[in-house]
């Protein structure tokens, strides 16, 4: 590495970790608390008898994941401005991935909560809980368990994808990455040192998903 | 202990004299289920006095789980009035609504053959769901309860271990205890001991035969003959979903009026 190039790895780090500390982790979170919000209702609502909810989820899973996150976001963003709803960059970013990834965790919750064996929801009634207390007392938690790995799997793909909000101009890593690179025309090293940073954050946050899944690992059901 | 207060060792009403009084806790009349075509129980009648023990016995698939859950309401049957205890009686050939489902599950408590503890709780916490959380009882009341029983059926020092970290037949104890911390006036075994390896069986049955000593008012479906023949009062043999034959247990196990009750005893008598 030629001594130049090291000054602008060095220079352009603050900006980058910055993005990705004010840009790119605070959407992910709020976007994922938001989406896993959406998920409960929606794998909810999916697992009803009633059709008139069960049919309204399916349709949202369907649409969610049969369109592209990218055409969901210029949707929101660019599309919606012409029939009278417009939204900033930031909240436009934050539904559209938190409408993403509910449409996805929908379906991980929705396995986990069938996962829970039968006799745990007739354990329940038999104490005498009502369908609600028991899912929220017996089932959710054990279906909680069960959805750690896949969850932490959406949530590690969503800290990559909030990389998509630079294109609606939302100052995160990538976008960060991308003033630097034009102004230095550096495209190479601004890029790989992009990515390098999403591979250090998502190497944390699989050491975590790790840790969570130890210490969760007692309440399964055997 | 102060004069009203429940025994948790005890029955409710106290102890029933040996073989039971003449009232009766649990009369079912005409109960009937189907799966799609498949008719499951076809007209099933059976009557418990207080204080005494109803086995029930047949082959696999004979119904006999689906009796026993028609009587808590975790299933509904198709026709068919259960009453337990003198205030709740329940038709449902007419409906049953919720309230009244919810009451009868209130009047009796279950152990299951694959015991069903709660996994993520610990075997304190298991007992105490029920009575804490639904029946909004006193916590430290039914803590203290709690402790008792869990004492009594020798597992004090497990009040903090997960399901997990226990036998199975510790974990049957944990669900026996669970049932009894609810206060039921009827207690239903689906099978208690069929999961269990043989040498932990003899615990969980001679605990069970505790409490049928006690008065308790209990139907056990089992395959334990002996165990059946000791403990209850009545046997009731059903098949195809239909009784075939009722009666003490030494006339129904050793005496059988029924070709097809004596052909189902002499195979779980000798297997080979
Ligand atoms: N939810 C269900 N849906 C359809 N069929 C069912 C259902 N539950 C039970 N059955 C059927 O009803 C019949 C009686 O089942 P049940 O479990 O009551 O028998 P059982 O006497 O308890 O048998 P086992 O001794 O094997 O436990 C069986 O043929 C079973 O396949
Ligand atoms: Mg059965």
């Amino acid at each position: 590495m030629s001594p130049d190039t090291l000054e602008l790895v060095t220079e352009s780090l603050w900006p980058l970790v910055r993005g990705a500390i004010t840009g790119t982790i605070p959407l992910a979170l709020v976007s994922f608390a938001l989406g896993l919000v959406i998920a409960l209702v929606i794998a909810l609502m999916r697992l009803s008898r009633r059709r008139w909810l069960s049919a309204p989820a399916r349709a949202y899973v369907s649409v969610v994941r049969g369109t592209p996150l990218l055409v969901q976001l210029f949707v929101i963003f660019f599309g919606l401005p012409s029939v009278g709803v417009v939204i900033d960059p930031w909240p436009s970013a934050v539904v559209a991935f938190s409408v993403n990834v509910g449409g996805y965790a929908a379906e991980v919750i929705r396995a986990a909560i069938l996962s829970v064996p039968k006799g745990q929801w007739e354990a329940a009634h038999m104490v005498g809980m009502s369908h609600g207390v028991a899912l929220r007392r017996i089932i959710l938690p054990q279906a909680a368990r069960v959805s750690v790995p896949p969850l932490s799997n959406t949530f590690i793909s969503l800290v990559k994808d909030t990389s998509l909000a630079s294109v609606i101009l939302v100052t995160e890593l990538f976008r960060e990455a991308q003033q630097i690179a034009a102004f230095s025309r550096e495209f190479m090293v601004l890029y790989v040192e992009a990515a390098a940073i999403y591979w250090v954050i998502c190497l944390v946050l699989s050491a975590a998903q790790g840790r969570l899944e130890q210490r969760l690992d007692r309440y399964v059901a055997r | 202990m102060s004069p009203g207060d429940h025994d948790v060792l005890e029955p409710p009403g106290g102890h029933a004299p040996p073989g039971g009084t003449g009232e009766p806790v649990l009369v079912v009349e005409g109960l009937g289920k189907r799966f799609g075509d498949h008719e499951v129980l076809r007209s099933v009648d059976l009557r418990v006095n207080r204080g005494q023990v109803l086995a029930l016995i047949g082959p696999s698939g004979s119904g006999k789980t689906t009796a026993l859950r028609c009587l808590n309401g975790l299933e509904r049957p198709d026709t068919g009035t259960v009453r337990v205890g003198s205030d709740v009686a329940v038709d449902f050939a007419t409906g049953a609504s919720r309230t009244q489902v919810a009451a009868l599950r209130d009047r009796s408590a279950m152990v299951f053959q694959h015991y069903n503890l709660f996994p993520h709780k610990t075997v304190l916490e298991n007992v105490l769901e029920g009575p804490v959380v639904v029946q909004r009882r006193p916590r430290a009341e039914v803590t203290a309860e709690a402790l008792e029983l869990l004492a009594r059926v020798g597992l004090a020092e497990k009040r903090d271990a997960y399901p997990f970290e226990l036998s199975g037949g510790q974990q049957q104890r944990v669900g026996i205890v669970r049932a009894l911390a609810l206060r039921p006036t009827l207690l239903l075994f689906d099978e208690p001991t069929s999961a269990l390896d043989p040498e932990l069986v003899g615990d969980v049955l001679g605990l069970i035969k505790e409490l049928a000593d006690e008065g308790w008012t209990m139907v056990i479906v089992t395959h334990e003959l002996q165990f059946a023949r000791e403990v209850a009062h009545e046997v009731v043999f059903i098949d195809e979903g239909a009784v075939v034959e009722r009666g003490h247990p030494d006339q129904v196990l050793r005496a059988p009026h029924e070709e097809r009750t004596r052909q189902f005893v002499q195979r779980l008598l000798h297997p080979f």
